[in-house]
């Protein structure tokens, strides 16, 4: 049987998470509960969020270096002002999302370098963020509490949501006749613009869609955390790249799989706790999540080089 | 009274004869090139059109001006007899669609996912199914025995199969068929079957009322498919005939230039002794490559078959890819000024002495003396027209920027110098300056290798080599170079490739 290259590249995530999994439960057996499943991944939901986000800016061959503040925000205003007067908070949300298809029309229109416009606004999201919340604080709201704590029967509740979070994004993005158009963008512009399509519009749909998503992790975030702070958030620029990519997305190309980014999102965050279970001191605990991050990376570089020498021949 | 069979009979007449789209008067300009200078171009329903033509006669400006991509500054573009809109929607809205030469697929995504980028009309639930059998029934219909999995991702396919599978798309129809197809080379990477195939699809396709517009530089298909043929040359329509009209011979003799013979004194008897540079034959066929000393070798043929590919090859025999050699022998002067010609935010003077500073820095530092003196050598040896070389490289008009980069692969020490048609969108006068001092040159010694697009250019060659499909098919000596020998050579006779 032909194994089609889009399965080749959901391998290699799943086989490091598997893999992962055992050697934790290897070392602390205790881990092997419905209690210990669900602290490992408990923060693995919020980044999962994010890290569909970003993939939905990568799919149309950019990259958002504001997630991490745009998360914080987002906590800070589910903290404060969606908790005290939820018609505010959601009008909040509403337009946060226009602003981020606002920034997806900018940079189609003045063909600006994504990375510096988002750059940008990760100031200004951080900016309003300490006004909102100057000292960390703030309660969530008992919904987004009630949520992100409930016990399901059988499977924590970080499994079940990290499925939905998989099932519901690779349903919008891969099956979708909408999610084509998005990849399309990211793989031949000129092809979707000769076809007919107004690719702004795309965009802009696609930077919301992203905002929309970010928005959800702030709001996880806040359920699990019960308080939010301005900086709450900030680790996960870099968290949610290296989720898609890990999880077999690329930055050109339009290459992306929301099942693996979700993937990429929980192996990143079991690599953190792997790595206390190792007793590594947390002084090079961010040198050696690099170090998961490079081997990963370099299998998955082998076996496209692999499968390419195939295809030659 | 009812109608006489007269009546009736040109009441067929009007509707076979009726337009699918009409462009008259079409200028379109980019810069100083005038890309398209009053062209017509009317295609009928039911009728497939060949159009030909050598390098930058307006082919492709002409598509790109009837599938809407393009605005033309003067002239007007009728859908169906009707007028006034004008863009790619609309033009999609009365039935054209285009195979581009350049894959136009997403390599990202499926086959049906493709489909569904070029049908807006394929959505709700069940679009998948739909457009797979939409692209499976009409690959079955032109490719009969075709094996491709609808399923599979475009990158896994080979080239032949995405061409297969682009065309396809473009002759589906999921409410109602395509009324104009443009196939920009589309056998280009067919094998002789399967372009067999696609012609008596055409064929077909007309036969039901539907048109085409062919271009393709194998002349034997051209001239059995279309009904009609279309000679461009310099923007302009020069003869539209019937096909049975035109032969290979008579298509090669319109497409050409026998007006204008311009006799340029060649140095004879430059053959002597080992070559400085040879490649063996690209792809396993063809023939060899080989430049002697003091030699002008010119790289002609259509734009794209292999010209540039030949040069960076090289270029990289006798340089490393990962680690520069010290001494270098081999200096290349780009065509895309823009894209890996200038430093843009450099002067007039860095910009010519990148390549030589080596030769101008003592200690790893560069004397700052020998660079202006150099710099105000080359500003008076070919007039670059700059008060100052501290001015912005930008500052310059494309021609002289054009100037520099020759400056700067002629100041080095190199002695052979590749030129990949670096004259593209430069003024006469600057032109005629630049084959003074190339020829100067060569008389001192130096070899040039040159791909060039413009015949005139090629004339100036003391030997040419003819690509075809990435091969040298044809080497013209002397006197054998002429406008006629060289599209003879780079448009296919009879055979399919």
């Amino acid at each position: 049987m032909k194994i089609s290259s889009g399965t080749i590249r959901l391998l290699i995530p799943a086989a490091s998470l598997i893999l992962l999994l055992a050697a934790v439960f290897y070392m602390q057996p205790r881990a092997m509960s419905y209690t210990g499943l669900n602290l490992l991944f408990n923060l693995a939901v919020p980044i999962a969020l994010a890290t569909v986000a970003q993939m939905l800016i990568m799919a149309v061959n950019d990259l958002d270096l504001s997630m991490g503040t745009f998360v914080s925000f987002c906590a800070c205003v589910t903290a404060t002002f969606l908790q005290s007067s939820p018609a505010v908070g959601v009008l909040i949300f509403l337009s946060a999302i226009a602003a981020y298809a606002a920034i997806g029309v900018v940079i189609h229109l003045r063909e600006l370098p994504s990375i510096v416009v988002t750059l940008g606004m990760s100031f200004v999201w951080g900016g309003l963020a300490v006004l909102m919340l100057p000292s960390p604080g703030g309660e969530a709201p008992g919904w987004a509490r009630w949520l992100m704590t409930s016990r399901p029967p059988f499977v924590p509740m970080a499994i079940v949501a990290s499925v939905v979070i998989a099932l519901a994004t690779h349903f919008l993005i891969m099956r979708s006749s909408a999610g084509v158009l998005i990849r399309g963008v990211g793989g031949n512009v000129r092809s979707v613009e000769r076809a007919g399509w107004s690719v702004i519009r795309i965009r802009a749909g696609t930077y919301a869609l992203a905002g929309f998503f970010a928005v959800l992790s702030g709001i996880a975030l806040v359920g699990l955390t019960t308080s939010a702070d301005a900086n709450i958030a900030l680790r996960y620029t870099l968290l949610s790249i290296a989720g898609v990519i890990l999880g077999g997305g690329e930055f050109v190309g339009g290459k992306v799989s929301p099942i693996g980014a979700v993937i990429g999102a929980l192996t990143l965050t079991l690599a953190g706790s792997f790595l206390s279970f190792m007793r590594i001191s947390p002084d090079w605990q961010i040198g050696a999540q690099g170090a998961i991050l490079i081997v990963v990376l370099a299998l998955r570089l082998f076996l496209n080089r692999l499968e390419k020498r195939e295809k030659s021949r | 009274m009812p109608p006489t069979i007269d009546d009736v009979f040109r009441m067929n007449e009007v509707t076979a004869r009726r337009e699918v789209v009409a462009a008259r008067g079409i200028k379109v300009t980019f810069g100083a090139v005038k890309a398209l200078d009053g062209a017509d171009l009317v295609i009928h329903a039911g009728e497939c059109v060949g159009l030909v033509g050598h390098n930058g006669a307006g082919k492709s400006t002409i598509v790109n001006v009837i599938n809407g991509g393009l605005t033309p500054h003067a002239g007007e573009i009728t859908h169906a007899g009707k007028g006034g809109q004008h863009g790619i929607s609309a033009a999609r809205a009365s039935g054209i669609r285009c195979v581009f030469q350049e894959l136009s697929l997403c390599p990202n995504l499926t086959v049906t996912e493709n489909a569904r980028i070029m049908h807006a009309e394929l959505a709700g639930w069940n679009w998948r199914t739909k457009a797979r059998a939409l692209v499976e029934r009409k690959l079955q219909d032109i490719f009969p025995g075709h094996r491709i999995d609808c399923d599979s991702t475009v990158d896994d396919l080979s080239i032949a199969e995405r061409q297969m599978v682009e065309i396809a798309i473009s002759f589906a129809g999921l409410h109602e068929k395509p009324k104009l197809v443009i196939l920009d080379e589309p056998t280009s990477s067919l094998d002789a079957g399967l372009a067999a195939q696609l012609m008596a699809y055409i064929r077909r396709f007309v036969g039901e009322g539907g048109s085409v517009l062919l271009i393709s530089h194998i002349l034997g298909e051209i001239l059995s498919t279309s009904d009609r043929i279309v000679v461009m040359k310099d923007g302009r329509v020069v003869a539209d005939r019937a096909a049975p009209e035109f032969s290979s011979r008579s298509l090669v003799e319109a497409m050409g230039n026998v007006v204008r013979e311009q006799e340029w004194l060649r140095s004879p008897g430059k053959r002597g002794g080992a070559p400085v540079l040879s490649t063996p034959p690209r792809r396993g066929h063809g023939l060899a490559f080989e430049a002697h000393r003091g030699e002008m070798v010119g790289l002609a043929g259509l734009g794209g078959h292999g010209q540039t590919e030949t040069l960076l090859d090289l270029y990289l025999s006798r340089n490393g890819n990962w680690w520069p050699a010290r001494e270098k022998e081999i200096s290349f002067v780009a065509g895309d000024r823009g894209l890996n010609g200038t430093f843009p935010l450099w002067s007039i003077l860095k910009n010519l002495s990148i390549a030589s500073l080596r030769n101008l820095s003592s200690n790893s530092i560069v004397d700052r003396g020998r660079e202006a003196s150099l710099g105000n050598g080359w500003k008076k040896r070919i007039e670059i027209r700059t008060p100052d070389m501290e001015n912005h490289i930008l500052s310059l008009s494309g021609g002289n920027q054009q100037k520099v980069l020759f400056a700067r692969a002629l100041a080095t020490t190199a002695r052979i110098v590749l030129m990949d048609d670096p004259m593209r969108g430069v003024d006469v006068g600057t032109k005629q300056e630049v084959y003074e001092i190339l020829r100067a040159e060569a008389a001192g010694g130096r070899t040039f290798i040159w791909y060039s697009t413009e015949m005139d250019e090629i004339r100036l060659c003391d030997r040419v080599y003819v690509f075809r499909e990435g091969a040298i098919v044809a080497e013209l000596v002397g006197d054998e170079i002429t406008e006629q020998n060289v599209l003879e050579a780079s448009f296919a006779g009879g055979e399919a490739a």
